[in-house]
């Protein structure tokens, strides 16, 4: 009887299973035209997949474990059992692999099913709750219709009442992981995320990210840019038919793991978002409905079922609420803990900007202090306002050399518009010391400097972003330079990583790396640390963005520190909440972002927090009664430096005790 | 029973700006509130509709500018500007007050003054004059509009209101109490259309005869309070820095000139 009935359901549940397949892609390609490689990127799947993905999921070794057992189990049960129950192949060379692959997935199987006893609150629940048990049914019914196969039951013991009854029972175990497997996975079950994902890898908008035969992948984190000159292209995304069709690809491959609200400061601060939600609330915009089948933690603040959309539907409504509302999008502060931790690839912040840049460029709806600062951008090239002739006031007792008048250096300084900022102008001057300390050939840019053009990128506001950007790379082409170096990861970032986009390429250096590079040189001498313990917090734009983890740390240590490290430190980094203009946008929380980090340093028991990052600097510094002193590494290596610096320096390097007053954060200076 | 309220048609005049630091070219602050009220209104009374309308020189830096309005259009029916196109210098008022005459609008709404040029801040009387329709300036709210006869609020300084009824079609002016002007987003702005319509130029004979310097600010009066109560310090905040006893010094020396300034330093407690 089975003989008959297996291959039947077999090849019903493969028809159906490509039927829904060609519906779910009909669903993403309503997406915008994307320029992908299909053949290449299929090609490089298993790669991404086995080295790049689990590279992703091993951080959780259990887990790792597990979905190897299970997904490897599967996929190798699966095509077994086609040839072995659907096309009939019943030879003991097949069959006894099958068996090994059912019995791995159920194992597999048995530990997703512990895992799924308490979930953590990450976790989705709903049908998710259901596919430990669908697994387990699959991979045991398999396995034991396949006994027989093998010779390890009689060839007739599905035969009979008894065995009739018997094979029913499995043949029905078999139904249910066969719908669960091959039916779910292309109608929109949980297991979606193998199918989706699987061609998501081989489609994903930012290829560079996976590593090839050739070595390691190339992190890639600068934002796309829009085409302003074709006047026909839309403005960001309104509609989920916006986006390309490979990020509505990527946002139905989510797995609903939920790492990325475990990370995300956004939500942990009681701000209505959550990464999770988001991507399934793309999922629900692509496919049409509500959002009331949602199984996870909400946005904090919003109950789930609320919310509705459609393919060709707005996104945030302009009126009322449709798929997402406004300040959700608001929150975010770019730090990109989500993309680091998403085991599917998916790029949470590239969707988050461009959905931003609609609700910027096209209905001039930035929240807060939003409007103000892009019209300062526009108007005088910094986010605060000021003269632009005045950039260079804070170092008018240095004599900083100009790039105007010498044309040609090895180092160029990138101020930042840090450079308005009081407390970052102390960060400037100990940098400019260092730097004359190590006798190295730099000049500053000056009055002609403007803003890189960072927030307002961040902030949607894509024409102000290529307006700055433009004019910054017409005034770079005019001198000759090695490399720039900056203490703003952000500038690092936007100069180093988007510009190049825009046609300006340049070697850019954070400041740390620099200064761990002259100390390499032996150009620095450093008398040993005296003070207290030391943690260091790492800045999303230079860790997570560029991947420099390193350099800060070998500095501190040349400086005798030996860091105190936070629990979330290195790639784990919690956001100072200083990122993506979410200080000038300001969505009310619960919490606020910085006071939560300063806990995070609270308990290393360090006196002192070092810090590579203006904006860092400056939401740590703002958290009143802070546990530790905040202080730049530029700082601490300036305060360490023998006398006697190779090269005379003016003589007024004694300012530096003006403090900004307590609990003014740069923002509210602005 | 709600009284009837019709829409009614709302002309806002718009200059090219002057942004106060850098000088740049920008949507001027005042009229760009203007044109928020004017939108408010197209809300509240269904069935209005917002024209804009300015005259000047059609030249690349303008249009930035004047796009800047347009950019303030998202989700309204504002979709154009009018620019009557003359040449640089020319007299505004006698093209603008033959364009309103023409086709009536029954509310003009304009900066109080504008933020290059002569800036006299007399053009919405020059045209209230030539219309000869009423003028009311300071405006800070439209409240309504019935029959023929729109509610208005203006602003009288330290935060007084004063509700006026005024017969259309009027001009309004507006200043720094009207509502902040909506963000200007770029879509909007790039698609606008700027319909040019060419106008006979009157050159501004008077301005041509005039000398322009760039205007320097201002020093301010010292304001010193020496208040024992709130009530005292409450006055001193909201009471506006009074002159009266100032001294021109003419015709003398140095000397004399920086020992009167010595005085005062000392008098008004600065040096000690």
């Amino acid at each position: 009887m089975l003989e008959t009935l297996l291959p039947i359901l077999i090849f019903a549940a493969l028809g159906l299973a490509a039927i829904g397949a060609v519906r779910r892609i009909r669903l993403w390609r309503q997406g915008r035209p994307a320029a992908v490689p299909l053949l290449k990127g299929l090609a490089a799947l298993p790669r991404r997949y086995l080295v790049d993905l689990h590279h992703v999921v091993a951080r959780d070794k259990a887990i790792s474990h597990t979905h190897v057992a299970t997904a490897g189990g599967f996929v190798a049960a699966a095509v077994l059992m086609i040839l072995v129950h659907g096309l009939g192949l019943s030879h003991p060379i097949l069959g006894g692999p099958l068996l090994a692959a059912s019995a791995a997935m159920f194992v597999g199987s048995l530990f997703v099913a512990r895992r799924r006893r308490n979930p953590p609150a990450r976790l989705s629940r709903g049908p998710w709750m259901r596919l430990p048990k669908s697994l387990l049914a699959f991979s045991a019914g398999v396995f034991l219709i396949t006994l027989p196969t093998v010779g390890m039951l009689p060839a007739g013991a599905f035969q009979g009442l008894l065995g009739g009854l018997v094979a029913l029972l499995l043949a029905g175990l078999v139904v249910w992981g066969l719908g669960e497997l091959f039916f779910g996975m292309t109608w929109g079950g949980p297991m979606k995320h193998a199918f989706a994902g699987a061609l998501h890898l081989a489609f994903h908008r930012r290829p560079e990210r996976f590593s090839t035969q050739g070595g390691e992948g190339k992190r890639s984190t600068g934002l796309k840019a829009l085409d302003l000159e074709d006047e026909s292209a839309p403005l960001g995304v309104e509609t989920p038919a916006d986006f390309t069709w490979n990020q509505l690809l990527g946002f139905d491959a989510c797995v609903q793991c939920g790492r990325c609200e475990a990370v995300c400061p956004a939500l942990a601060a009681g701000q209505p978002l959550n990464p999770k939600k988001l991507i399934q609330d793309m999922v629900v915009g692509l496919a049409g409905g509500s959002d009331a089948g949602y199984a996870g933690s909400p946005y904090p603040g919003k109950p789930v079922g609320e919310h509705q959309g459609s393919p060709h539907g707005p996104i945030v409504a302009r009126e009322g609420t449709a798929l997402v509302d406004a300040e959700t999008l608001w929150s975010c502060t770019t730090c990109r803990a989500c993309v680091e931790e998403c085991p599917m690839m998916i790029e949470h912040v590239d969707a988050v900007v461009d959905m931003r840049r609609h609700l910027t460029l096209e209905r001039g709806k930035t929240p807060g202090k939003a409007a103000e600062v892009l019209d300062n951008l526009i108007a005088t090239d910094n986010p605060g306002g000021f003269e632009p002739g005045s950039r260079l006031h804070w170092a008018a007792d240095l004599e900083l050399p100009l790039m105007a008048d010498l044309q040609q250096v090895d180092v160029l300084l990138w101020l930042g518009d840090g450079a308005f900022d009081m407390r970052n102008q102390r960060t400037l001057r100990a940098l400019v010391k260092v730097l004359r300390a190590a006798g190295v050939d730099f000049a500053v840019l000056g009055n002609e400097e403007r803003d890189s053009g960072d927030v307002a990128r961040r902030l949607g506001d894509e024409a102000t972003f290529q307006s700055l950007a433009k004019r910054n790379i017409a005034t770079l082409s005019r001198y000759r330079f090695q490399h720039i170096v900056t203490c703003d990861p952000h500038s690092f970032h936007v100069l180093g990583n988007e510009y190049g986009e825009l046609g300006g390429v340049y070697d850019v250096r954070h400041h740390s790396t620099y200064i761990a590079e002259l100390l390499e040189a032996g150009r620095l001498e450093l008398a040993n640390w005296k003070g207290g313990s030391v943690t260091y917090h790492d800045p999303c734009y230079l860790g997570r963005y560029n991947g420099e983890y390193e350099s800060p740390r070998s500095v501190l240590k040349a400086l005798g520190i030996e860091v105190k490290e936070m629990e979330r430190s290195g790639f784990r980094s919690r956001c100072c909440g200083g990122g993506g203009g979410a200080p000038i946008t300001d969505i009310p929380g619960e919490r606020r972002i910085p006071d939560m980090r300063m806990n995070d340093v609270r308990e290393t028991g360090a006196e002192l927090v070092a810090v590579g990052c203006p904006q860092c600097t400056a939401m740590l510094e703002g958290v009143v009664d802070g546990p530790a002193e905040v202080r730049d590494i530029a700082e601490l290596v300036a305060d360490a430096l023998v006398a006697n610096a190779p090269v005379a320096r003016p003589a007024a390097e004694a300012v530096e005790v003006t403090r900004r007053p307590a609990g003014k954060t740069a923002e509210e200076m602005i | 029973m709600r009284p009837e309220q019709q829409g009614i048609e709302v002309a806002v005049l718009v200059s090219v700006g002057r942004h106060p630091i850098t000088g740049r070219a920008r949507r001027a602050d005042q009229d760009a509130r203007g044109l928020e009220l004017a939108l408010g209104l197209e809300r509240r009374l269904p069935g209005s509709r917002v024209s804009l309308l300015h005259a000047g020189p059609h030249a690349e830096e303008n249009e930035a500018a004047l796009r800047g309005y347009l950019g303030m259009s998202a989700g309204t029916g504002l979709d154009t500007l009018t620019l009557l196109e003359q040449a640089e210098g020319s007299d505004a008022i006698p093209v603008l007050a033959e364009h309103l005459a023409a086709a009536p609008p029954q509310l003009v709404i304009t900066g109080a003054r504008a933020e290059r040029g002569e800036g006299s801040g007399l053009l919405p009387y020059a045209l209230a004059e030539r219309l000869g329709w009423p003028l009311v300036n300071g405006l800070a709210a439209v409240e309504k509009v019935e029959n023929g006869v729109a509610t208005l609020l203006q602003a009288l300084p330290r935060g007084q209101r004063r509700r006026l009824k005024v017969r259309l079609p009027a001009i309004v002016s507006v200043d720094g109490a009207a509502p902040a002007a909506r963000q200007s987003a770029f879509g909007p702005a790039r698609r606008g259309e700027l319909a040019a319509i060419p106008v006979s130029a009157e050159p501004d004979r008077e301005l041509a005869e005039w000398q322009l310097d760039p205007a320097r600010k201002r020093p301010k009066r010292l304001k010193i309070v020496k208040a024992a109560s709130a009530r005292d310090r409450f006055k001193a905040a909201a009471a506006k820095a009074e002159g009266g006893s100032g001294q021109v010094l003419e015709g003398v020396s140095a000397e004399q000139g920086a020992e009167a300034i010595l005085k005062l330093l000392n008098e008004e407690g600065v040096l000690r």
